[in-house]
């Protein structure tokens, strides 16, 4: 019951955006400057049937997945080192910091002298989503019950089971939390750096060369499948870690009264 | 087995341990006595090698360890059983063991539920199960009757007496009755140090 309440409220709440967003196009009256939604559908709807579209998204969606992936994973280890090495995290740090203060567009630009174009998108990609992972992870590793390392070293646990039954459930929901903003940013970075090197098949070259020939409705009707793809890829992203964390118990009830410090 | 050898540990400028000389023997059993604070689980930590002395030494010949933690320690994903079997092999084959050490400390029924579900009683019996099943030959007992209703108790009391018999064993207490059913010396905290009973 609570379920069809919430699905009416988000129905009802879009159709009063939608309703705003019709309104504003009929007082602006000129489908150049503001595009009604009704226009947008018809024109996402026709590019829907054609077989660029579906190619475009493809290679769009390869892109940010496979750079998303790569930085989780380059996370990951780096997290996992820099938890274990005093020295590596005093040398890697300050890359930590340079990545994350760098303004994207910075990136792009030089990324595009060393890089093709087919490929910057997945590096920018890479290097946004990067730090995020790095840092959540490291937290995690260093959050971890100490309690709970001092009991594993005294049952002499492997060094995969104290991974296993130890770090692990204890990290998880930081790399978990760190995988959802990780594909938001992803998206934004990612079609963001197609939009300034314009990459032969990409959504970013839909997007600018629909505003170079002022075709607002196309660059609605692309902001449109950007933000359904991310939408798709968060939800399918979400579920595929609720099953996972109750199959894996990772968010049961916090246990602070036998977890012990 | 062990032996400390005027060992002193401080931690933050505080003096926890001040020279503190003893020996358990292979097979021996001790028994640590003092108020809370006094430095007693220190000594077990010591003991376990999870704590360096400031000065002093502290020689182990275990080849293996098993600990009750004054505080449970139990994994919080796992269920009641995997926690015990988790010190064992964590695989399939040492289950069985794991559930007799279970039914033992009478939680056979509870081997499924996470510790979350536990009592405070309940969650300290699997410390002590978890502590049983492994056969270390030292064992380490931080207060182990603590949390357990006078009920169980007895019971407990009498199920470490029978498991002790064989192992080296230290073990702290507040409770002198304990410490004369489970130890055959006991060490008591006086002017800042342990020195035997007579």
């Amino acid at each position: 019951m609570d379920r069809w309440k919430t699905a009416w409220k988000g129905m009802l709440i879009l159709a009063f955006w939608l309703g705003v967003w019709a309104l504003l196009a009929r007082l602006v009256g000129r489908e150049l400057l503001l595009p009604g939604p009704w226009q947008v559908l018809k024109r996402l709807l026709l590019l829907m049937g054609t077989g660029d579209f579906w190619r475009i998204t493809a290679v769009s969606l390869a892109r940010i997945v496979c750079g998303t992936l790569a930085a989780v994973a380059a996370g990951v280890v780096l997290a996992a080192a820099t938890c274990r090495s005093r020295f590596l995290r005093a040398v890697l740090s300050p890359l930590l910091t340079a990545v994350k203060s760098v303004p994207v567009a910075s990136f792009i630009l030089l990324t595009l002298i060393w890089v093709g174009r087919d490929i910057l998108p997945g590096v920018i990609v890479f290097l946004m989503v990067l730090p995020i992972v790095w840092q959540n992870v490291a937290a995690g590793i260093e959050q971890t019950d100490r309690s709970l390392l001092e009991l594993a070293r005294v049952y002499r646990f492997s060094r995969w089971r104290t991974l296993r039954r130890v770090f692990v459930p204890e990290v998880a929901p930081y790399f978990l939390a760190a995988c959802r903003t990780s594909f938001g940013v992803a998206w934004k970075s990612g079609v963001a750096a197609e939009v300034l090197t314009v990459p032969q098949r990409s959504i970013g070259r839909q997007l600018f060369e629909s505003k170079l020939y002022l075709e607002t409705v196309d660059l609605f009707a692309w902001t449109v499948v950007v933000v359904l793809c991310s939408l798709a890829i968060d939800k399918l992203l979400t579920a595929a870690i609720m099953i996972i964390a109750r199959r894996k118990r990772m968010f049961s009830p916090p246990n602070d009264t036998f977890g012990g410090k | 087995m062990i032996r400390f050898e005027n060992v002193t540990l401080a931690y933050q400028g505080r003096t926890i341990l001040r020279d503190v000389t003893m020996h358990v023997p292979p097979g021996g059993r001790v028994a640590l006595m003092g108020p809370s604070g006094c430095g007693k689980t220190s000594l077990l930590q010591l003991a376990a090698g999870l704590r360096k002395p400031t000065s002093g030494t502290v020689t182990s010949g275990a080849r293996r360890l098993a600990y009750a933690f004054q505080e449970p320690r139990l994994l919080p994903r796992l269920t009641v059983a995997q926690n015990v079997n988790a010190v064992l092999s964590d695989a399939p084959g040492t289950m069985p063991r794991a559930m007799e050490v279970l039914a033992a400390v009478g939680l056979a029924e509870a081997a499924d539920k996470l510790p979350y579900q536990l009592s405070g009683g309940m969650a300290q019996r699997v410390n002590l199960a978890r502590a049983l099943a492994c056969d270390g030959d030292l064992l380490l007992l931080d207060e182990p009757l603590k949390e357990l209703d006078e009920a169980r108790r007895d019971d407990i009391l009498s199920l470490l007496k029978e498991h002790t018999k064989d192992r080296t064993l230290l073990v702290t207490t507040h409770d002198p009755h304990a410490a004369r059913v489970l130890a055959e010396r006991v060490y008591v905290w006086r002017d800042g140090t342990f020195t035997q009973q007579q």
